[in-house]
């Protein structure tokens, strides 16, 4: 790698050197490991969480947004939100939305339960990616309709900060 | 009988007024009260809202908007959960001397602008306090409680609280008199190289703000922030924490907390704050 | 000392849908992680959420360790009447973290 690679306009000396913090931050976060002992997960696990959940149903592309930064800044920390279009009145809202990603240790991230008395079908929270990868969220409407949205999120090694 | 009670009344006044006099010797006159029910009356600021002073440009303005929102809502800002605990400490009497924060220093309100001065030489021990070691100074020879363990959540909360009370005010450090020693230190050790990657603070933090470090972008290293919640931490941590990471990741030997070396980095950093507004509890990448 | 921290806006009009944002400190432990021994630290977090608005449950989450510690959830709620938003969080051990909100609506 080089400094131009890297963005920056330094002496070779000071380059390298760089690099090298970059390698061990590289190291360290591998080390740190926000997962030392899980294994490769099977291509499709998360496919079959979500299956689990709304109970085989098929899901439809539309009506539920997720929304996550497209380059996360750390992967421990990734802010989400999630929203559903829908009235959320007592005979048309939204049961449940269900998230899931299909590269961390384990699929599962959470599922929320609305009910009408929520006004409006949105969430928001703070999730870990352990590295790059895609998050998908299920809406499940009180007609028994599923809506899936899928996102990705890019998980950077950090130079310094980890 | 009525002359002793007055002379016992005497006596007693004569002890408030030296316990007063004592703890007045490290802040403020207590102008506003301790409010009557139990809060600890904290300064409400918004959170700051202008990031580039004088040409420097604080760490926020390097971070994406993602993070910067999570400090721009005191609802979103995990360190909230700090600042309350350091709120719910003000007003906690503890020690043999049965006092608070609050019995000293008032309305916690009173230490406004309080924090935009420390690391500062401590005018009653001569010695550098960081915003910690005041805190401790405060419990063991006022209170006569045992010292607050450093990067524990109830330090970390007490300085995050005692620096929020100075949220938006400029960073006001000095570096003269009885400072400048500590501050000439200072100088030299943000400019030595160290660590088997030979780097010094400002390789990265002068030369090449604004450039990526891999994925990372480097900030000016300004402390206007601290302590601060970190991403990547997933908790509060101080400016020593900060620097055990620094030292760690160019193959440098940690300081432990609380380390001269690390007051006197300290004092240098908070020094090319200046200006620049506190915004404890800031959030940073 | 577990800290739990809610925000409501300010001024709340009856039946305002209005955001909820909730903080509460855990370290969301996920059972992953190697202490420095090489011994699998326990998975200790909070699996489950729930909010009542006035004694009626009208949010629920369940969590995996996948969320980041303190976690933070924000929902919507419709802002009906006056009353109390009670909150908890259950830990994996059994415990419970409680915090309660008043509402006010004009």
């Amino acid at each position: 790698m080089t400094a131009k690679e890297l963005g920056m306009d330094l002496p070779p000396a000071l380059s390298r050197r760089i690099v090298l913090i970059g390698a061990a931050g590289l190291a360290s976060g591998l080390i740190a490991g926000r997962d030392a002992t899980a294994q490769a997960l099977q291509p499709g696990a998360h496919v079959q969480v979500l299956n689990k959940l709304v109970g085989g149903k098929k899901a439809t592309p539309g009506r539920i947004k997720l929304r996550i930064p497209e380059i996360a800044e750390n992967g421990n920390t990734v802010p989400m939100t999630v929203s559903v279009d829908s009235p959320m009145t007592p005979d048309n809202y939204v049961k449940a939305v269900h998230i899931v990603t299909d590269n961390n240790p384990r699929p599962e991230v959470s599922s929320f339960y609305f009910t009408p008395a929520n006004g409006k079908a949105e969430v928001s929270t703070r999730i870990r990616l352990a590295e790059t990868m895609h998050v998908i969220a299920y809406a499940e409407l009180s007609d028994g309709s599923v809506w899936s949205d899928q996102a990705e999120a890019k998980v950077t090694i950090g130079g310094c900060g980890g | 009988m009525t002359k002793r009670l007055w002379a016992g009344a005497a006596a007693a006044a004569a002890a408030v007024a030296v316990i007063v006099a004592a703890c007045a010797a490290d802040g403020p006159p207590a102008k506003i009260p301790l409010p009557a029910d139990g809060t600890a009356g904290g300064h409400k600021s918004e959170p700051v809202s202008a990031f580039e002073v004088q040409g420097k440009k604080s760490g926020y303005l390097y971070a994406t908007p993602e993070t910067q929102a999570m400090e721009n809502d005191d609802g979103e800002n995990p360190a909230s959960l700090w600042l309350e605990q350091g709120e719910a400490l003000w007003t906690k009497k503890d020690g043999e001397a049965g006092k608070s924060c609050g019995s000293c220093h008032g309305a916690a309100a009173n230490l406004r602008g309080v924090g935009t001065t420390y690391p500062k030489v401590s005018k009653v021990t001569g010695k550098l306090f960081t915003i910690e070691d005041q805190i401790n100074y405060c419990r063991t020879e006022y209170m006569k409680a045992p010292p607050f363990k450093l990067e524990t959540q109830d330090m970390l909360g007490m300085a995050i609280f005692v620096m929020y009370q100075s949220r938006g005010l400029p960073m006001n450090v000095s570096v003269d008199g009885p400072a400048k020693p500590y501050f000439e230190e200072g100088d030299r050790l943000y400019h030595t190289r160290r660590g088997q990657m030979n780097v010094a603070c400002t390789q990265c933090h002068e030369n090449n703000a604004g450039n990526y470090i891999r994925a990372d972008l480097l900030s000016e290293g300004y402390s206007n922030g601290f302590p601060l919640y970190r991403l990547a931490w997933q908790r509060a941590g101080s400016f020593d924490y900060r620097m055990e990471e620094c030292y760690g990741r160019v193959r440098a030997q940690p300081e432990p907390y609380g380390s001269e070396e690390l007051k006197k980095l300290q004092l240098y950093v908070a020094w090319r704050s200046n200006g620049l507004p506190v915004e404890t509890p800031a959030v940073r990448r | 000392m577990p800290t739990a921290r809610i925000r409501l806006p300010a001024g709340i009009k009856k039946g305002e849908v209005i955001e909820v944002k909730t903080l509460v400190t855990h370290a969301m432990e996920s059972g992953q992680r190697k202490d420095a021994n090489g011994q699998v630290i326990p998975r200790k977090i909070l699996n489950k959420f729930v909010c009542t608005y006035n004694g009626k449950e009208i949010f629920r989450a369940d969590l995996w360790p996948a969320i980041s510690a303190n976690p933070y959830i924000a929902f919507f709620i419709k802002a009906a009447d006056s009353g109390t938003l009670d909150f908890a969080w259950t830990d994996d051990d059994g415990s419970v973290i409680k915090e309660s909100a008043k509402i006010e609506v004009t």
